[in-house]
This record gives C-alpha cells, sequence and structure tokens, in this order.
C-alpha cells in the first residue's frame, strides 16, 4: 500500500490546489461595490495589476478566493478615504510585498526583465545593419577585384568557343 | 513491483493486457537504442544495409509505443484499478469518452502520449521519408530516436504508468472535475502533435549539421513536418484558449499563465521558421539563422515540457508533484539543447551565406518578421523564466502577469501586424516599397472604414481600441488585397480570374488565409478587451438584470442529477427591446468523485459579441448573485485560430510541398550567360 498512501496525499495536495483554483471563476461581488461609478472603475483598474496571493496567476480581480476579497475591499476603503491610486498600490505592497504586483517595478533587480527584451532586439538589429552593410562592401569589392585564374580560364574557353563557331 | 492477485478469467486478461503493454513498451525502448546507434554507424561507414535498418525500427517503435497506449486505454475503459495511474485518475461512474482522456490527464500517461507522437513522426519518416537521401534519413532517424530513448527511460524509471496496486482498489478516485470537458479532454493530443512535432524540425537541423550539408532542399523537406505540427499547435492553444473562456466562468480567454506560454513559445518560433524556411527554400538565404530556429523551436517545446511535468511551476495543468522527474527532465533538456547547439556552433561557421538580398524586399520583410517574432519570443521566454530565477538567486519573490507582458509584448505585434501586408507584395532581391504603398491604399482604406463603423457603434471605450481595429483591418484587407492582385480580381474578364484562382499555388492560397486570419483574430481581442462590459446583481426570481440592450429575467433555479454530478440549474428569459431572444439555464456543478464545484457558463452568441450568464452563490429566499458579460466580438479570435490553422493546411495539400515531394535536384554550378551573338 506504499503507493497507495503516497499517491493519496498527493491526490490532497492537487485537489486542494484545485479547489483554490475553481475558486477563481467569479470575482467582484455586488454588495462590495462602490456607489461611486468613477471610484468603482479604479478600484478595477488596481485590482488587475495585484496578485491573488493564493492562486495561481491570478488577479484579485479575476479571484473570489476570500483572501483575494479581503484584498478588493481592502483597496475600496483605502479609495473611500480619499487615497490616490499610487497611494493605495503603496500601502498594499508595504503589507503584502512586491509579490503581490503582477507587474513588477521597474528596479536594479528587474531591469533584465524589463530592458531584456529591448536590449535584445536592438542588438540584433545593430547585428542586421552591421551584417548588411558588410555583406554589400564584400559584394561591391567582389565586382572590383581581378578574375581568378580559373574564371579567366573559363572565360577564354567561352570566347574561343564563341569565336569559332562564329 | 507486487503482482497484483488474480481474480476471475475477466480480471486474468486484463493483467495479461496491462502487462503486455508495459513489456512492449520496454520493446520500444530498445529497439528505439538500436535505431538511435545502428543507422548513424551505417551513415558514417556508408553501408546501406545499416541505414536501411532506420525506416523499419521508426515504424516498429511506433507500434510498440502504440501497443503500451492501448493496453493503458483498454486499463482505463475497464476501470482496472489494480494499475495505479487507473485508480489515481479513473472512476468507473466516469462517462466513456473522460475514460479515454484520462488516459493522458496525468502525468504519467501524458507523457506516453508525448512519446507515442514522437514515434509517430519518426514512423511518417520512415513511411514516406523516401525523397530524403539514405545517409540523410538515418542521421533523422536516429536523433529522433535517441529522444526516444532519453524519454522513454524517463517514463520507464521516473514516471512508469503501468505501476500496480496489489490488493486492487474497489474504485479509482476520479479525473478533476474540470478536465471532464471536450475541448480540455482533446486540446492535450493536438498540442503534443504541435509541440512534439518541431521534434522533426530539429532532428533535421541536427541531421543536416552532422552530415555538413545545407542548402534550399533542406528546407523543403523540413517544411511539410514544421506545418503540420504548427497547424496541430495553432488549432490546440485556440482549443485551451476557448475552454478557459466558457469554463473559468467570466470569459478570459489568455492570462499568460505559465502553461500557456510553455506552448506558445514554440509555436512563436515555429511561425518565424515557417517564414525564415521560404526564405531559405527560395533564395539559399538565412540559412544557419533557419538551422538555428529550428533547434530553437524544439528546444522550447523542450522547455515547456519541463516546465508544465517537473511541477516547477505550480499551476493547475502541474500534475507532478515530484521534483525528481524535473531533475531528470532537466538533464535531458542539458542534453540535447546542448548537444544541438554545440554541433551548431561547431559546424555553423563552415556554412556559406547564401543569396544577397536588399534591405526593402521580400527577404527583408521575412527578416523583419523574424526578429520581432524571436524578440517577442523571448519576451515571454524572459517574463515567464524570471521570478523563477530571481527566486533561484536571491531568494525574492515577485510576479510577471498579464500586466508585464500587455507593455511588452503587445508592442512587438504592432510593428509586425504594420509591416505583414507589405512583406507580401514586395519582390524577393530587391522590392518597391513605393509601388507597395500604392497598391495598399485600398488595404488602408478599408482598414479605416472597419475602425470608423465600429467605433461609431460602440462610441466608448480607449482611445487605443480603434487604433487597434485599424491595424487588424490592414492586416485582414492588406491579405486580401494581395490575393486579389494575384488572380486579378479587378480589371480582368471572370474568366481569367477563375483561371488564375485556380492555377495559383496552394501555397499562395494558404498565405492568404493565415494572415487574414491573424487580421480577424486581432480585430476579435480588440473586440474582446476593449469593449467588454459585465454587470453583477443578487436578483430573485421574476426581477430582471439588463447588459448591453438585453434584459435577463431571472426564472429560478432547480437542482438536477447529471451522470457523476449534481447540478442546480439557473433559467433565465432573454429579451432585447421586450422581443424574446433565448433562454440561458446557467448552472454550477458539484461532483462526486472527487468532491469539487464547477461553474458551466450559458452563453448566447449574438452577431456582434456573446452574451455571457454565470450563476452565483445562492443567497436567502431563491435570490442568487448572477454575474452577466457581454463580449464584443470575441469569437472572431478562435475563428481568426481556426482561419490561420486553414491556411496551413491549404499550404501543406500544396503539391510542391507535399511530404516526399521535392526529389533532391543535382546543383551545377550556374552556366556562365552566353555570350551574346
Amino acid at each position: 500500500m506504499r503507493f497507495a498512501t503516497r499517491s493519496l496525499g498527493r491526490a490532497v495536495v492537487l485537489s486542494a490546489a484545485v479547489v483554490s483554483l475553481i475558486a477563481t471563476s467569479y470575482a467582484v461581488e455586488p454588495d462590495e461595490r462602490l456607489a461611486d461609478a468613477a471610484l468603482e472603475a479604479r478600484a478595477r483598474t488596481i485590482s488587475a495589476e495585484l496578485r491573488c496571493l493564493v492562486c495561481q496567476n491570478q488577479s484579485i480581480d479575476d479571484s473570489n478566493a476570500p483572501l483575494a476579497r479581503d484584498l478588493r475591499v481592502l483597496v475600496r476603503e483605502r479609495l473611500s478615504a480619499g487615497s490616490s491610486d499610487t497611494d493605495v498600490m503603496r500601502y498594499i505592497v508595504e503589507r503584502y510585498g512586491e509579490f503581490v504586483l503582477l507587474r513588477p517595478r521597474f528596479g536594479l533587480h528587474t531591469l533584465l526583465l524589463w530592458l531584456g527584451p529591448m536590449a535584445l532586439l536592438a542588438g540584433v538589429v545593430s547585428m542586421l545593419v552591421r551584417r548588411s552593410r558588410s555583406q554589400r562592401s564584400a559584394a561591391a569589392s567582389d565586382l572590383e577585384r581581378p578574375l581568378t585564374e580559373d574564371e579567366q580560364r573559363r572565360l577564354d574557353q567561352i570566347l574561343a568557343a564563341d569565336k569559332s563557331a562564329r | 513491483m507486487a503482482r497484483p492477485k488474480l481474480g476471475p478469467e475477466a480480471d486474468r486478461w486484463k493483467t495479461v493486457i496491462t502487462e503486455l503493454g508495459h513489456f512492449a513498451l520496454i520493446l520500444a525502448l530498445m529497439l528505439a537504442a538500436t535505431q538511435m546507434l545502428i543507422p548513424a554507424w551505417g551513415a558514417h561507414r556508408a553501408e546501406a544495409r545499416l541505414m536501411a535498418i532506420a525506416a523499419p525500427a521508426a515504424i516498429t517503435q511506433f507500434l510498440l509505443i502504440g501497443v503500451a497506449f492501448a493496453a493503458l486505454t483498454h486499463a482505463y475503459v475497464t476501470s482496472d484499478f489494480s494499475v495505479e495511474n487507473v485508480w489515481a485518475n479513473s472512476h468507473s461512474a466516469k462517462p466513456l469518452i473522460y475514460k479515454i482522456s484520462g488516459v493522458w490527464g496525468n502525468h504519467e500517461g501524458s507523457m506516453l502520449l508525448w512519446v507515442l507522437i514522437l514515434a509517430l513522426f519518426g514512423a511518417a519518416v520512415g513511411l514516406y521519408g523516401d525523397n530524403l537521401p539514405p545517409s540523410f534519413r538515418a542521421r533523422v532517424l536516429s536523433v529522433q530516436a535517441a529522444l526516444s530513448v532519453a524519454f522513454l527511460l524517463f517514463i520507464l524509471f521516473t514516471s512508469n504508468p503501468f505501476t500496480r496496486l496489489s490488493p486492487a482498489p474497489a474504485e479509482g478516485q476520479g479525473l478533476n472535475p474540470i478536465l471532464q470537458d471536450p475541448a480540455l479532454a482533446f486540446h492535450p493530443p493536438f498540442l503534443y502533435v504541435g509541440y512534439v512535432g518541431f521534434s522533426m524540425a530539429f532532428s533535421f537541423a541536427v541531421a543536416a549539421l552532422w552530415e555538413g550539408r545545407i542548402d534550399a532542399a533542406w528546407a523543403r523537406w523540413v517544411r511539410p513536418w514544421t506545418l503540420v505540427a504548427w497547424i496541430a499547435l495553432t488549432i490546440g492553444i485556440a482549443m485551451g484558449s476557448w475552454w478557459a473562456y466558457y469554463t473559468l466562468g467570466w470569459g478570459g480567454w489568455w492570462f499568460w499563465d505559465p502553461v500557456e506560454n510553455a506552448s506558445f513559445m514554440p509555436w512563436l518560433a515555429g511561425t518565424a521558421l515557417l517564414h525564415s524556411a521560404v526564405v531559405m527554400e527560395k533564395r539559399e538565404a538565412l540559412k544557419i539563422w533557419t538551422i538555428l530556429l529550428a533547434i530553437l523551436t524544439f528546444s522550447l517545446s523542450l522547455m515547456g515540457t519541463f516546465l508544465v511535468r517537473s511541477g516547477i511551476l505550480t499551476s493547475v495543468h502541474s500534475f507532478a508533484v515530484d521534483p525528481k522527474r524535473g531533475v531528470v527532465i532537466l538533464f535531458i533538456l542539458a542534453v540535447f539543447i546542448g548537444g544541438a547547439l554545440v554541433l551548431y556552433a561547431w559546424r555553423a561557421t563552415t556554412l556559406k551565406a547564401g543569396g544577397l538580398f536588399q534591405p526593402i524586399s521580400r527577404e527583408g520583410a521575412l527578416v523583419v518578421n523574424n526578429v520581432l517574432l524571436t524578440t517577442a519570443t523571448a519576451t515571454v521566454l524572459i517574463g515567464t523564466l524570471y521570478p523563477l530565477g530571481l527566486e533561484a538567486v536571491t531568494g525574492a519573490k515577485i510576479s510577471v502577469g498579464a500586466p508585464y507582458f500587455d507593455r511588452t509584448f503587445v508592442p512587438l505585434m504592432v510593428p509586425l501586424l504594420i509591416a505583414l501586408p507589405f512583406g507580401s507584395l514586395l519582390a524577393w532581391k530587391r522590392g518597391d516599397l513605393n509601388a507597395a504603398f500604392q497598391r495598399l491604399g485600398a488595404a488602408a482604406i478599408g482598414a479605416l472604414v472597419i475602425a470608423a463603423f465600429a467605433f461609431a457603434a460602440v462610441r466608448r471605450g480607449p482611445w487605443l481600441a480603434p487604433l487597434a481595429l485599424v491595424l487588424g483591418g490592414w492586416v485582414l484587407c492588406g491579405a486580401l488585397l494581395e490575393w486579389a492582385n494575384r488572380i486579378k480580381a479587378f480589371g480582368a474578364p471572370l474568366s481569367d480570374t477563375l483561371r488564375r484562382a485556380r492555377s495559383l499555388p496552394r501555397a499562395a492560397h494558404g498565405m492568404t488565409l493565415a494572415h487574414a486570419g491573424v487580421g480577424i483574430m486581432v480585430i476579435g481581442i480588440t473586440g474582446a478587451t476593449a469593449w467588454n462590459t459585465e454587470a453583477v446583481k443578487a436578483i430573485a426570481p421574476g426581477e430582471t438584470l439588463s447588459i448591453a440592450g438585453y434584459d435577463l429575467t431571472f426564472r429560478g433555479a432547480a437542482p438536477r442529477r447529471g451522470p457523476n454530478y449534481q447540478e442546480t440549474i439557473g433559467r433565465f428569459e432573454i429579451t432585447r427591446g421586450g422581443a424574446a431572444v433565448t433562454v440561458l439555464e446557467p448552472a454550477k456543478r458539484i461532483f462526486t468523485a472527487p468532491r469539487q464545484a464547477t461553474t458551466q457558463a450559458a452563453i448566447y452568441n449574438a452577431l456582434a459579441g456573446d452574451l455571457y450568464v454565470v450563476l452565483g452563490d445562492g443567497l436567502a429566499d431563491g435570490a442568487y448573485v448572477v454575474r452577466a458579460y457581454f463580449h464584443p466580438l470575441v469569437r472572431l479570435i478562435w475563428l481568426g485560430a481556426l482561419i490561420m490553422g486553414l491556411g496551413g493546411l491549404f499550404s501543406l495539400s500544396d503539391r510542391r510541398l507535399r511530404v516526399g515531394a521535392g526529389r533532391r535536384v543535382a546543383r551545377a554550378t550556374p552556366p556562365l550567360p552566353q555570350a551574346a551573338e
């Protein structure tokens, strides 16, 4: 039964993971919504940037896990109290760490993440430009260089054949 | 391994079949090892008899793995719970199709499907690869067999689906209910044909480097296989997205989830490969790059397998929770990717660069395509791996989600989409950008009309949305215009146009379809993202919820019993301006084994978009929280993907590109021009 107990444990872990996923099926409850439409819209925008900490790759806007709900309520409380969007974000990050942000801040630790793709693009483009230049100059010098012996011999043969045919 | 106690005659037969499957898998490993070594030795020594082993070995290897797969399927269908894998993932009360899809709905079975498809491609080369030079074919099959050996060892030693339990449990644990869905059940085979199919590009690239001969013929040989893989991957990803859309309960269709990214990266790289292979085939240019891209595309597939199968990303798709497996796959990854890249670095320098071209030319446009697609692939790769890397190095935990990709990936697609219609109008070697501009005037007008029309209909939403629509319309109209140009749809008599349409190569029709599909998809993505609306309300029977011009009247909820679940079904009468439209019945399901809840959204497909209704939690006095969404144009996303796949099929059916076509033509030195008389 060794296999069985191991698998049972695995199954329990998995179903726990899956239940938290299923819990993502719907988010903002009617009672959470703010009466002020502009404020509610801001809350939604902020929510889309915040990670539901107990789910996999879901924003709190998309998740109905209890913790996501708590965060949504917190965001709305802060907004109602008059905080700006940045203040709310900063407050949440102070409490929950940078892990809560779905879009990491730009900084030393995320330099490669933010600049990597652009650096790669710039590198590839500059390499292409350089190669195309050197290829063109190589092609140009190829036109100017004298014929090799082999080429000269073939040319002579063709010209000779041409002359004799005439 | 404990031997199961033999029961009545039927049980004995089940055991025999399961053990035969296990034995067939071990035989397949032996055969794959032979197929890896002997043909390669034969190619090295130029001995035809040794090389000739490759094809029959590849076919037999596929048949053996097929027997193993059939045996496991048999165990699932007959609910043989003495097989641990069946016990852990199936249940006797499950509908038959989910018993079958349960075979690959778990780690062990999905790896078996992986090698089955790997062997299928090998067998296809064995059967239809007569056009390849014998030594080249022997090497391709040897590389393919090396992959088989690695993954068969992985399966037999770390993930054996034939492990037995004794005594056999009376009932199974059941399959994860969210996997019990037709689109999800059948999307893994498509995905696997896709990313395992890119193994052909890999094997062809390695074999070519090994032989040291790489020319236009190589691109012609590899193209049909890459196309098959690409088509399957396109359909597989679209199916997964469609499943997420109607299952997860609010109509999201792409999440930048690491597991999605794992299949998206090979797709992006494969798309780049299809385009660069065209340049290589037509002009012998970009050879060195195309070979590298072929290696990278499959490397990304392998990495996707590692990410999903190692459990390194804990996400819904990670059924494996065993780090040992991760280490083994990582080792396989290092050997194959590392080995191929070393071979590449060693041989690529000896390759001669091919045909020259001006920056403004078809080749130039395809280089732009490749640069942008490759950078986009790298962006997805960086975004997916960065949190893992950072945590491993500094211990800091960060999240990289949709908002990151929206800001990095999407901007790369914009220039790609702008350039696309130009690319297909430019001539090879030296194109005329002005002429292309003039010919595309109509496409620009078409795009503006589409955007203006949509904006007039909605008159709200972000200011970027109409621009994105212009982009989608531009690609769509550009593709159609190029096609119309080629068949002279305007100006020439109809009979002439029809004749031209018939004689146009299928690959050209395929390109038009695929590009039109891209445009349609962009339009769908824009609509669904920018103009999506939602309404959430707790309503009692008799009350009404309004959204996007529709009125939803709640007519109460009632319980119903399914084969392996209980559900609560809500009934909604949908009216628009007082006229009855339809009745929608969203449901909440509780599965019996394992005990889990799912939501079943009800969707009404109107012309302008989808009305999407979800039944939420029940409240006191029969009221329910109801969520309604209107997703404008959302179906165009999958329609676009389908049309892209269809374009691929057209291209695949082109006579010049069919597998086995295009026998190698001896390349003579080009004759010098005859002197003028």
